[in-house]
């Protein structure tokens, strides 16, 4: 059932304190993350900006949703997305997915209290990068065709790719072991450990490939739980990094409207042209739209509500339409400069890809959406 | 965040459901769906409409927004959602009294005489009289501003001659809120004056207009020599412009809603029960990939819609951020219903008998929808709205505006 029929909607928005913390959220990005930032690991051998983390911690934004007693901020989901809202305007080069919205939230979600207590504090306090190891090869990820194998408290395998590979200190590994595919996870500076890093369209992110060799490993969750905790896993991620594909797209439009209005052609501001003034609208409709619909992945979220499956599919594909129609406008309204190195359209179009990607693409969550609407 | 009602938003809703049980019963699933927007009314239908209200008016449910010297209750926008929603619940009549209750007597409150006020008024909030709007012509649908519909002074009235189109109720109506050109001389917003018309007026001729749906909800309303006494006219003479901004204002509030009809839920029991090659619609990946980016859009519009609801809760004006409901809502609707009668293959051209789903519906949708999207602002210039009023782009560039009305072409 949808929430849709249960009633009369009165608050759906985020509170003042929420907002405050965004507010702080984004003062801090403005002052030390710039577009620049970005660029600069994109123009670097840099896999991610390490002092931008190291503030981020500070922040408290890493163990945001970790309980106190684990050394997070013990916030809840509706402050995650704020952050993750933010991070998403400045294009931040950190890995806040693979550490933040998969790592951690999948030890929050199938760690037993010993392992939270050993593994949440560095996450939370951003001394260890966490990541997401599942993918093995092209196209979308399908629990049976994972050839990584779990024994004796060893993992072997090679997974590709990896978002964030080279950064991170630990993974969270979906492996097969005897009773079905399972999640173990792994430190990553063990000697049984290779990984390398692949080109990646957006530069200002990671890619890699880690090999494990019977490296050694602990199972979170039950046997054989793995596919259903990925399903859970991905649900929960796809609601955060929606509000990051939001903020991109946000910001990406307001770049443009900002240079459409100072842009002169047949002596009138482009923006003037009605041919753009509707391509504008357009873009503004959509973000819109993936607005509300994030809005319902956070309320889901929070709540852990039976509606997260409909919810996540719902925010996590309007936002990844809303901001690659902002981006691919954003070229083509700021005309032959926009193509250029030089300006920075293209850090947008390729983050844009890179989030688009990361958990799977429109296609699959298209169907995801359609398997929930029949469940329900 | 959350989707509770505040404490007071509770109690005014109990309130507002112990009257509604105490005078009528709850709408069941199998009730025959009222006439809509556009709709042909029936006589009976007017006179159920008319009783209703006037029911809701003894016990003080009747225009709960307006002012209480006016008759209303002074009741906020977020209590007026509440209101329509509970209503909606019950077995009621449709509100045929929309365009005059929503729009022509908030502008007989800010604009009108002491007299037409006491006149007029209480009669419509009681539904005694009904009201219709005398607007858009045949050369002035976007452009309202240049509508051509004349009146000329002589003596205590006014004459009136032209034609105005997409009225609807003019046929039931008992009065209608008219625009006309008072000096062609003046620049085209300058030279408007706002009249009440009584419509039984001799020399008005209302016909039917028959939509591509074949309902005929709209009528022309043709002028010929019509007398309006000056004591009808509303503003100052030349001054109509400024009513008929109050009058759109009003518009954009009083749509809203009405989100009924068919949706995700029928198109999937449409996928469901469709054969399909070897099994049924709903199984091939090409329709499955479609279904979910209508669905993904229409909670979009309908999140959308919780969130000025929460504006409206918070006291908050919604402004004309609004507009884009109609604008992503109606091709949404028409595409959907296309895709429907795409998933039935031939059997899509069949609107009734066995073969028709739900009695035809998907088939009048897709003759419903080309008309939703140009009443009330066409989509083009709902994004000129958004493009101006919202992002604050620069406005088109007018080469009509500062001319003389009667040099500019046409």
């Amino acid at each position: 059932m949808l929430r849709s029929d249960l009633g009369e909607p009165m608050n759906f928005d985020f509170s003042e304190d929420q907002k405050l913390l965004q507010k702080t959220a984004r003062d801090f990005l403005e002052s030390n993350a710039p577009l620049a930032l970005c660029r600069s690991v994109l123009e670097s051998n840099e896999t991610y900006s390490s002092s931008l983390w190291k503030g981020a911690a500070e922040m408290g934004w890493l163990g945001a949703v970790v309980p106190e007693e684990y050394g997070g901020a013990g916030f809840g989901h509706l402050e995650l997305s704020l952050l993750a809202y933010e991070v998403g305007r400045a294009l931040a080069p950190i890995p806040m997915s693979s550490s933040v919205y998969l790592a951690t939230e999948a030890i929050l979600l199938a760690g037993d209290a010993s392992q939270r207590e050993r593994l949440l504090p560095p996450l939370a306090d951003g001394s260890t990068i966490g990541t997401y190891a599942v993918a093995e090869r092209r196209g979308p990820v399908t629990p049976g065709a994972i050839e990584t194998r779990f024994e004796n408290g060893r993992v072997s395998g090679a997974k590709v790719p990896v978002a964030d590979a080279q950064a991170a200190q630990l993974a969270v590994i979906a492996a097969n072991e005897a009773q079905g595919l399972s999640l173990v996870v792994a430190h990553l500076d063990h000697p049984s450990v290779t990984r390398i890093s692949l080109p990646c369209i957006d530069g200002s992110r990671d890619q890699g490939r880690i090999e494990f060799s019977g490296t050694p490993a602990e199972r979170i969750g039950a046997p054989g739980a793995g596919a259903e905790l990925l399903a859970q896993i991905q649900h929960r991620a796809a609601v955060l990094v929606a509000f990051e594909q939001l903020g991109g797209a946000e910001r990406a439009f307001e770049l443009t409207r900002e240079f459409c209005m100072q842009r002169y052609a047949f002596g009138r501001p482009i923006a003037s042209f009605q041919a753009l003034k509707h391509r504008m609208a357009d873009m503004y409709c959509a973000l819109e739209l993936a607005r509300s619909n994030a809005y319902y992945g956070a309320w889901a979220l929070h709540h852990d509500a039976p509606e997260l499956a409909e919810a996540a599919c719902v925010a996590r594909i309007s936002a990844t339409e809303a901001m690659h129609l902002a981006t691919t406008e954003m070229i083509q309204l700021y005309g032959g400069v926009g193509y250029t190195w030089e300006y920075d359209c293209h850090l947008f179009y390729r983050r844009s890809q890179w989030l688009g990607l990361l958990l799977g693409s429109l296609p699959q969550w298209r169907e995801r959406l359609v398997q929930a609407l029949e469940a329900s | 965040m959350d989707f509770d009602d505040t404490r007071e938003e509770a109690e005014f809703r109990a309130e507002a459901r112990a009257w509604l049980e105490a005078h009528t019963t709850l709408r069941q699933p199998d009730d025959a769906p009222e006439p809509g927007m556009g709709d042909e009314a029936s006589q009976d239908l007017v006179a159920r409409a008319k009783d209703w209200q006037g029911i809701k008016a003894d016990s003080g449910w009747a225009c709960i927004t307006w002012p209480e010297e006016f008759g209303g209750r002074g009741a906020s926008a977020i209590q007026n959602v509440i209101w329509n929603q509970e209503e909606g619940r019950y077995r009621t009549p449709p509100n045929i009294f929309t365009i005059g209750q929503g729009m022509l007597g908030p502008t007989i409150m800010a604009h009108g005489s002491p007299t037409q006020k006491e006149r007029y008024l209480k009669k419509m909030l009681r539904g005694e009289e009904v009201w219709c709007q005398l607007f858009s012509e045949p050369s002035a649908g976007s452009d309202l501003a240049g509508l051509r519909t004349r009146a000329v002074r002589d003596g205590d009235d006014w004459i009136v001659n032209g034609q105005k189109i997409w009225t609807t109720g003019a046929h039931y109506s008992d009065y209608g809120m008219l625009l006309t050109r008072t000096d062609p001389g003046a620049p085209k917003h300058a030279g408007i004056t706002y009249f009440i018309v009584d419509m039984s007026s001799p020399g008005i001729d209302i016909r039917p207009i028959r939509q591509i749906n074949g309902a005929t909800g709209f009528n022309e309303v043709f002028f010929s020599d019509v007398r309006i006494p000056d004591g009808n006219r509303v503003g100052a003479e030349n001054d109509g412009w400024r009513g008929a901004i109050t009058t759109l204002m009003n518009e954009r509030a009083a749509i809203g809603g009405g989100g009924a009809g068919l949706g995700i839920k029928e198109l999937i029991q449409l996928l469901r029960t469709t054969p399909y090659g070897d099994g049924v619609a709903l199984d091939d990946d090409g329709i499955r990939q479609k279904l979910a980016d209508f669905h993904a859009r229409s909670t979009g519009l309908q999140y959308t819609g919780y969130r000025t609801l929460t504006a409206l809760s918070r006291g908050q004006t919604p402004g004309p951020e609004s507009s884009i409901g109609k604008l992503v809502g109606a091709p949404l609707r028409q595409e959907m219903a296309a895709f429907a009668l795409e998933v039935l293959g031939a059997a899509g051209t069949i609107t009734g008998g066995d073969l028709a789903m739900e009695h035809g519906a998907w088939q009048r949708m897709y003759l419903t929808m080309p008309g939703l999207r140009l009443a009330g602002g066409t989509d083009e210039i709902l994004r000129n709205i958004i493009a101006e009023r919202v992002l604050g782009l620069p406005a088109e560039v007018r080469v009509d505006k500062d001319k003389p009305f009667s040099e500019i072409p046409h």
